[in-house]
């Protein structure tokens, strides 16, 4: 999406709402329509739209532009119509994401940063967001440093920790498949504290690993690493790898009948992996992040009919959401805070707990203090073939909601040590 | 100086003072310094890509190697060793020299597209050990948790991480050095042999110049600088990833080279400009930039294949 | 272990079969035309895309056969359009000239079909194991190297029996020669690049069986191509096909003792094969 198209989308949307607001507010208060002409408060998004997480990157945005249009048809943000700056990070390249960071936050001068899917780019560009003192907010990038060890007083983050989801399946895996566990990570960070955090809680719960491979981000043959998991005889073959390499991993992990030996889990999937997948490889246990299925949730049924109007369509993913929630977290703060300076609003972000609207979780979502890092609800479940006569994007059957508190361990366990500028 | 002399020396002296001045301009029209920056640093890349490419003849499409191991010596020395700027530079550079001269001998023997296709593969083994060698590099997030570390003088201390200014001055130094030597040794007896042996290999070895030998001492030069300008990227970042040393980026330089004019000493720089605005631009416009990229790519090739500057010094014999 | 190694040797030749696939289209191209095709991971993806596309129409067996032709076809067109402009210019133009097609590709692919990968599915009796030891032999695995022996013996034939392939190759040797004799020279680098470009389009419907249906499919194939053709000797096709073999063995073998390197070890011998003959396994003497 242009960053001129977004604007030009959002300023005739504005106009005609504001036409509408200066139509009310003649009779209540005229002093806002004074404020709507003021300079726009502009926030930055620094996500790949290109390569290989384009397709999260696309659905993040799809979030981001409904919670924006959202923000600005409700008085924007402090009464200030809100803008959002669209940068492609890529998917790898920390160059480009760090100094489009830096054109945000020097030439375009936003009061908010937004970004990234990738967690190596995520802390590429915190970096930048902590050194210029920018509001950040990170809505997908999963490793646990970002609000762990690296965590830094301006840097938020939506999506969960590793930890977190590691926590959440574990006990639901060792109960209904099994104590020996072999893993197949991903050779990077994400990969690395997942499969640690299974092994820690898996290990507490009584399990044991039998064996394990970290494969190369970007594998597309894993019928190696496959023959080493049949040989160790494991209970369960635990796929940690993410996108494009679960798609490959699984596709054929099914192929070579793996699914009919083992059980098949895994922690963190993702509704775009289970699309792109043959219907008889949509299987296994996972956690979800978000799912756009919930019964008797109060605003989640408008929050998928909107998405749908924006997306051709489609349902909202896990992604979609964490875009959505970035962006109003950044109206949040300054609401709650009254003002854009980044201090007061971090202070004022602390075990702040986003409205239902917004979080759209049975037990809500907060921030937790001193690490800032949203605790939200986690969704155990098993993929699924699309169900006869359903939505074909029904994909997932949550059968147990964990919430963040008890996943998300204590705060000394993350290794966060906040300072703050005095 | 007499009139002809000035003429010849006008654009060098109009290019010396835009650098310099470029924090100041670059702001008036919509910039930032970091930006001038990093055109500085890609362009001394490209420029001593182009020291093989346009003054020698070979064609490298692995420089990116070269590039990344500057940034990772640099990054890993202040990261592990001692936080020391100076330091990191020298390191990286020696690093990526090293690595060049080692591999030199195994490939100087191939010509033309089989010489890119070797460079290419050779640069991938450094990609995949930075990819893969986790615990050293941080594999695929990177090498984190370090920043340029500030100038110590002796009588003073030049904070180069908060003020982007100094930075680029700093980085402008490093440029001036590469560029200074490059020119010295095209306008030396060793460049006019290499011009020599561009032109006509089978000729410049029956004079009973060592062709070999001087390819492999052109293609270190090349990758010396390549590793400084990649240790001044790391710098700039305050981070490497292993995408640096990925083949693609080596496709950026040759193309900034050949956009610019391979066959003129400043035209890789104008091209390194051109590039990273017009990628800064378009990325900015339409998600769909990699086709307009590509495509310009295209339309450089089939109607500009002399670079820019080719271009306008053709008009001006015409 | 002995078992594990010999699983994954076997394995490493499955794999191998579908790199040398690829590869020698790679070589095709570069032997005649002196064109390292970077689009080739392209052409790939568009084979993977266009199956998709014909499926419901023409059903798997009919994508399998039309797809790679439609390929063919697009990359003659792109030889014609541009390519041939090229020719007899310094290598780096075209070299240049298909690094930017490979963006527009990837990019073009994505404007199309979106980012997000799409399911692709093979005929049920393809997908099963054909015996529960020997697991990772899939129907759908010894297809694909059926399909591969298929195409690589219709390839030779082709280029030892029929006129265009004999002229294809006398091409390789001397071009200068076969245009003096008159053979269209224009015409066979066409049809060259078509049939290149055609191995790349039947690889992309092959690796979609197995491999995620998104842009960058290609992307990660095209480098062990790469290293296939150097380790069998430029300007030799057999060559090639060993190359593409022994780089599939030496990576699935590593995998069994040092995980981590299973990349790095077909960069390290190709190395060795360049320090120790420099013209690789099957390359003719003085080529390059």
């Amino acid at each position: 999406m242009s960053n001129e198209r977004v604007n030009i989308a959002v300023q005739r949307r504005t106009v005609l709402k504001a036409g509408l607001a200066i139509g009310a507010m003649q009779v209540t208060s005229p002093f806002v329509v004074k404020s709507l002409a003021d300079e726009p408060v502009k926030i930055g998004l620094d996500n790949p739209l290109t390569g290989t997480y384009a397709a999260l990157g696309k659905n993040e945005l799809i979030g981001c532009q409904l919670a924006l249009d959202q923000i600005n048809a409700k008085g924007g943000i402090l009464g200030r119509k809100a803008d959002l700056l669209v940068e492609d990070s890529t998917s790898g390249d920390a160059g480009t994401a760090v100094e489009k960071a830096r054109k945000l936050i020097d030439r375009d001068k936003v009061d908010f940063l937004v970004g990234n899917i990738n967690s190596a780019l995520a802390a590429a560009i915190a970096n930048v967001s902590y050194e210029k003192s920018v509001f950040h907010v990170v809505p997908g990038g999963h490793t646990d440093p970002i609000t762990g060890a690296n965590c830094h007083w301006n840097v938020f983050r939506v999506c969960n920790t590793t930890q977190m989801e590691a926590n959440a399946v574990a006990g639901t895996l060792i109960k209904t498949a099994g104590k020996k566990w072999y893993y197949i990570t991903p050779d990077y960070a994400f990969g690395h504290t997942l499969q640690a955090g299974l092994e820690k809680a898996c290990t507490a719960l009584g399990g044991a690993k039998v064996g394990g491979d970290l494969t190369p981000l970007g594998t597309t043959d894993f019928s190696s690493y496959l023959i080493k998991a049949q040989a160790a005889n494991p209970d369960v073959i635990i796929f940690l790898v993410a996108g494009d390499d679960a798609v490959n991993a699984l596709k054929q992990a099914v192929q070579f009948g793996l699914d009919k030996k083992y059980h098949l889990a895994g922690a963190q999937q993702e509704l775009e992996v289970l699309l792109g997948l043959p219907p008889e490889a949509r299987i296994g246990t996972w956690v979800f992040e978000w799912y756009w299925k919930q019964p008797n949730l109060p605003h989640l049924a408008e929050f998928v009919a909107d998405i749908r109007k924006r997306s051709g369509g489609h349902v909202p993913t896990a992604r979609t959401w964490f875009g959505y929630a970035a962006i109003w977290t950044c109206q949040l703060a300054a609401a709650q805070a009254k003002s854009l300076d980044p201090l007061k609003m971090a202070k004022a972000m602390q075990g702040f707990k986003l409205p239902p609207e917004v979080s759209l979780m049975p037990d809500g979502a907060f921030y937790r203090a001193a690490q800032n890092q949203l605790i939200p609800d986690l969704y155990v479940g098993n993929a699924q073939q699309a169900p006869k006569g359903g939505d074909r994007e029904d994909l997932f059957n949550v059968t147990e909601i964990v919430k963040g508190q008890t996943a998300a361990g204590t705060l000394e366990d993350t290794g966060c040590k906040m300072t703050w500028p005095s | 100086m007499n009139s002809a002399d000035f003429r010849k020396q006008a654009p060098n002296i109009v290019i010396w003072l835009l650098l310099l001045a470029m924090p100041f301009w670059l702001v008036g029209v919509g910039g930032y310094v970091e930006l001038g920056t990093r055109v500085v640093v890609l362009g001394l890349a490209a420029m001593s890509l182009n020291f093989l490419l346009g003054y020698t003849g070979v064609l490298s499409f692995g420089h990116a190697a070269y590039f990344g191991l500057g940034a990772y010596g640099a990054g890993m020395i202040i990261r592990y060793v001692v936080p020391n700027t100076g330091l990191g530079i020298l390191v990286g550079t020696l690093v990526g020299t090293l690595a060049a001269a080692i591999i030199g001998p195994l490939i100087i023997r191939l010509r033309g597209v089989y010489f890119a296709m070797v460079t290419i593969a050779f640069g991938q083994v450094f990609y995949f050990i930075a990819f893969r060698w986790n615990s050293v590099t941080g594999g695929d997030d990177g090498l984190i948790g370090w920043t340029r570390q500030p100038i110590d003088l002796g009588f003073t201390r030049i904070d180069i991480l908060h003020n982007p200014t100094a930075f680029y001055y700093l980085v402008l130094i490093c440029f001036a050095l590469a560029v200074g030597i490059m020119a010295w040794l095209l306008r030396s007896p060793f460049g006019r042999t290499l011009i020599a042996i561009r032109e006509n290999e089978r000729r410049a070895r029956f004079l009973g110049i060592p062709v070999d030998r001087h390819i492999w001492i052109s293609w270190v030069i090349s990758c010396c600088f390549v590793s400084l300008a990649g240790a001044l990227y790391a710098l700039l970042n305050n981070f490497v990833d292993p995408r640096a040393l990925y083949w693609t980026q080596s496709g950026d330089f040759v193309i900034m080279a050949v956009l610019g004019g391979m066959r003129s000493f400043w035209g890789p720089l104008l091209g390194a400009a051109i590039f990273v605005i017009l990628q800064d631009y378009l990325s900015s416009q339409t998600e769909n930039w990699m086709s307009f990229l590509g495509l310009f790519f295209v339309l450089v090739v089939l109607f500009f294949p002399r670079g820019i500057l080719g271009l306008m010094r053709r008009k001006a014999v015409t | 272990m002995t078992q594990l190694v010999l699983f994954d040797a076997f394995n490493g030749l499955i794999v191998g079969a579908f790199y040398a696939l690829m590869a020698l289209g790679l070589s095709l191209i570069l032997n005649l035309s002196g064109v390292i095709n970077f689009a080739h991971g392209g052409f790939l993806a568009l084979g993977g895309y266009f199956a998709y596309m014909l499926i419901p129409y023409v059903g798997f067996w009919g994508a399998l056969i039309l797809a790679p032709f439609l390929v063919a076809f697009l990359g003659i067109i792109v030889e014609r359009v541009l390519i041939r402009r090229l020719y007899g210019r310094d290598p780096l133009y075209s070299l240049l000239l298909t690094f930017g097609l490979a963006f527009i590709f990837e990019d073009g692919t994505r404007f199309i079909w979106g980012a997000q990968s799409l399911p692709y599915q093979v005929p049920g009796w393809l997908l099963s194991p054909l015996s529960s030891a020997y697991f990772f032999i899939t129907g759908y695995r010894l297809f694909m190297v059926l399909i591969v022996a298929v195409a690589v013996t219709a390839m030779f034939l082709i280029l030892n029996y029929t006129k265009i392939g004999i002229r294809i190759r006398a091409g390789t040797l001397d071009l200068e020669t076969v245009s003096v004799l008159g053979v269209n020279v224009r015409m066979l680098r066409s049809l060259n690049f078509g049939l290149g470009v055609y191995l790349a389009g039947l690889a992309g419907v092959l690796a979609v069986g197995q491999l995620g249906l998104q842009p960058t499919i290609g992307a990660s194939l095209i480098m062990p191509s790469f290293v296939a053709i150097i380790v069998g000797g430029l300007g030799s096709l057999p060559g090639t096909l060993l190359g593409g073999l022994l780089i599939g063995v030496a990576s699935g073998v590593t995998t069994v003792f040092w995980p981590s390197a299973t990349e790095a070890v077909i960069y390290v011998m190709m190395a060795a094969v360049l320090l120790v003959r420099p013209r690789g396994l099957l390359g003719e003497e003085g080529r390059f």
